[in-house]
């Protein structure tokens, strides 16, 4: 009973905690706070929390395997869906707030523009990662099919890396740390595999 | 009984901008009239800094609205500042902008140091309202200070061997600590070809709305050349060399296919990673079209005759 009570306040803890970001925008926004150019600065803000949900979705399973801390397992699926929710308002205010909806400009960023193609695939692999986020898929696909397709998340986080890579003219630290912390979370992974098939 | 008192304040009361503008911000809707409000309701900021005195004013904008003065003093690309656009206008103050000179270098009669205070002293101030479109398809409408940079030309007589300009921003890390970074080559180099440099509309700006050019603004002396993209207008000059050959300027030696030395502005040439065809006036919802040189190609086209401009982005 107690253990179920402190996963529920984990969980509504995550929740919360995962819309404080959002939260902020929204206060910005009323407060004058989003600088000049407010719609590029909200564009740029969803881009980096979904880069950043995708990375802490990445860390409860070799906090789990290395440190056996069960409890982050329990907020994964919901890390990586705030990962495909502000991926999902990213993308909208783009194409809704930025562009306004017009197809043929969108056609042709998504044809012409290979950062704004590498963004949006990256986006497009997220959604059967949100579909299949539920216990009844896991069931359905049976654990490792599911897992297997979940593996996904990691070209997700290499596409979404590339994707502020080439969008950055010249100051390419922020991409950079991204790419770093993917990078150490894949090694690790790694190392757990090698572990597990010499032992 | 206790006596009326007004729970509003002086605070409370709509800015007179916002008022006047109250039946566009009902059109514009939702979204609209927060990206209209906000910006005006945090901060009405008035400009600062010492008055100039202006001999004369000349609008170049087509009579469109000025950027507000927080807008341009604060969305700043002042890379050697910092390399986002909010932060120059915070640390700006690393920039010691007296004592400062310019030194006139290569082809002229007489190669010179000049003082900043003496430049300021051979030409009368006059305004300039022109439209500032970015390459990264934000655009401005600013009201310069400074003069003609036709009159420093022809006042420091290049030779006849002298084809370009080439500008160099300071290079001290200590005052620009972007400059520890080698996000570009150090120092920033501009240039023109001299009859770009030459023509009437060429500026160089040591104010903003009639006051001193904040740092984040490319004080004490920048560039401003309407007709090409914002990163022409080279900030904080030390060094102007008049010579044969085209100068290396810093964004086409960083990145050769996305940017070009001529640079003007020109909505059938995509930036390769974005469309030039629209922009976004800083302060409005809608982007608008983009106008080929910005609007001013009446006046320049000229200048470009028989080029390819595809080419020669």
């Amino acid at each position: 009973m107690f253990a179920r009570n402190k996963i529920r306040i984990i969980k509504a803890a995550t929740f919360l905690l995962a819309c404080v970001p959002l939260a902020k925008m929204a206060v910005d926004a009323l407060t004058g706070n989003l600088g000049a150019n407010p719609i590029e600065m909200v564009l740029n803000r969803l881009g980096f929390w979904t880069l950043t949900f995708l990375a802490l979705s990445l860390i409860p399973t070799p906090v789990h395997d290395w440190l056996h801390v069960a409890w982050p397992i329990k907020v994964r699926r919901m890390l990586g869906l705030f990962a495909f929710a502000y991926a999902t308002l990213h993308m909208l205010w783009y194409a809704g707030v930025d562009q306004l909806f017009d197809l043929h400009l969108l056609a042709e960023d998504a044809t012409k523009r290979k950062f704004m193609a590498v963004g949006f695939i990256a986006w497009l692999f997220l959604v059967p990662l949100a579909v299949t986020s539920t216990d009844g898929w896991v069931r359905r696909l049976g654990y490792l099919r599911w897992k297997r397709l979940h593996r996904l998340a990691y070209v997700v986080a290499v596409l979404g890396t590339i994707h502020f890579f080439w969008r950055e003219k010249a100051d390419t630290s922020r991409p950079f740390l991204f790419a770093a912390v993917f990078g150490l979370l894949f090694l690790v992974r790694a190392v757990t595999y090698f572990r597990s098939q010499t032992s | 009984m206790r006596s009326w008192r007004p729970d509003l304040t002086e605070k409370d009361v709509t800015p007179k901008e916002t008022y006047l503008r109250r039946r566009e911000i009902l059109q514009m809707g939702a979204a609209g009239a927060t990206t209209l409000l906000v910006p005006s309701l945090a901060k009405a900021g008035e400009p600062q800094g010492q008055q100039l005195t202006v001999a004369r004013k000349i609008e170049k904008a087509g009579g469109e609205g000025l950027t507000s003065w927080d807008s341009v003093t604060g969305y700043n690309n002042f890379y050697e500042l910092a390399s986002d656009k909010e932060s120059p206008a915070r640390s700006a103050g690393s920039l010691k902008v007296r004592p400062w000179t310019v030194s006139v270098e290569g082809e002229v009669k007489q190669p010179q140091k000049i003082d900043i205070e003496t430049l300021l002293r051979w030409f009368p101030l006059e305004e300039r309202i022109y439209r500032m479109r970015c390459v990264e398809a934000w655009s401005m409408v600013i009201p310069w200070t400074g003069f003609p940079l036709a009159d420093l030309v022809k006042r420091l007589e290049p030779t006849s061997r002298a084809r370009f300009i080439a500008f160099e921003t300071l290079f001290d890390p200590e005052q620009l600590p972007g400059q520890k970074r080698p996000l570009l080559s150090w120092p920033y180099i501009e240039g023109l070809r001299i009859d770009e440099a030459t023509h009437p509309l060429a500026f160089l700006s040591v104010g903003l709305y009639g006051r001193v050019l904040p740092g984040q603004n490319g004080a004490p002396l920048r560039l401003v050349v309407p007709w090409k993209y914002g990163f022409k207008g080279i900030k904080s000059i030390v060094r102007i060399t008049f010579q044969e050959t085209q100068p290396k300027t810093a964004w086409a030696a960083s990145q050769p296919s996305e940017y070009g030395f001529y640079a003007n502005v020109n909505p059938e040439v995509d930036h390769p990673r974005w469309s030039q065809a629209r922009e976004r006036r800083i302060g409005e919802f809608l982007r608008r079209k983009t106008l080929p040189f910005n609007g001013y190609a009446d006046e320049v086209v000229s200048l470009y005759s028989g080029m390819d401009l595809r080419k020669n982005f």
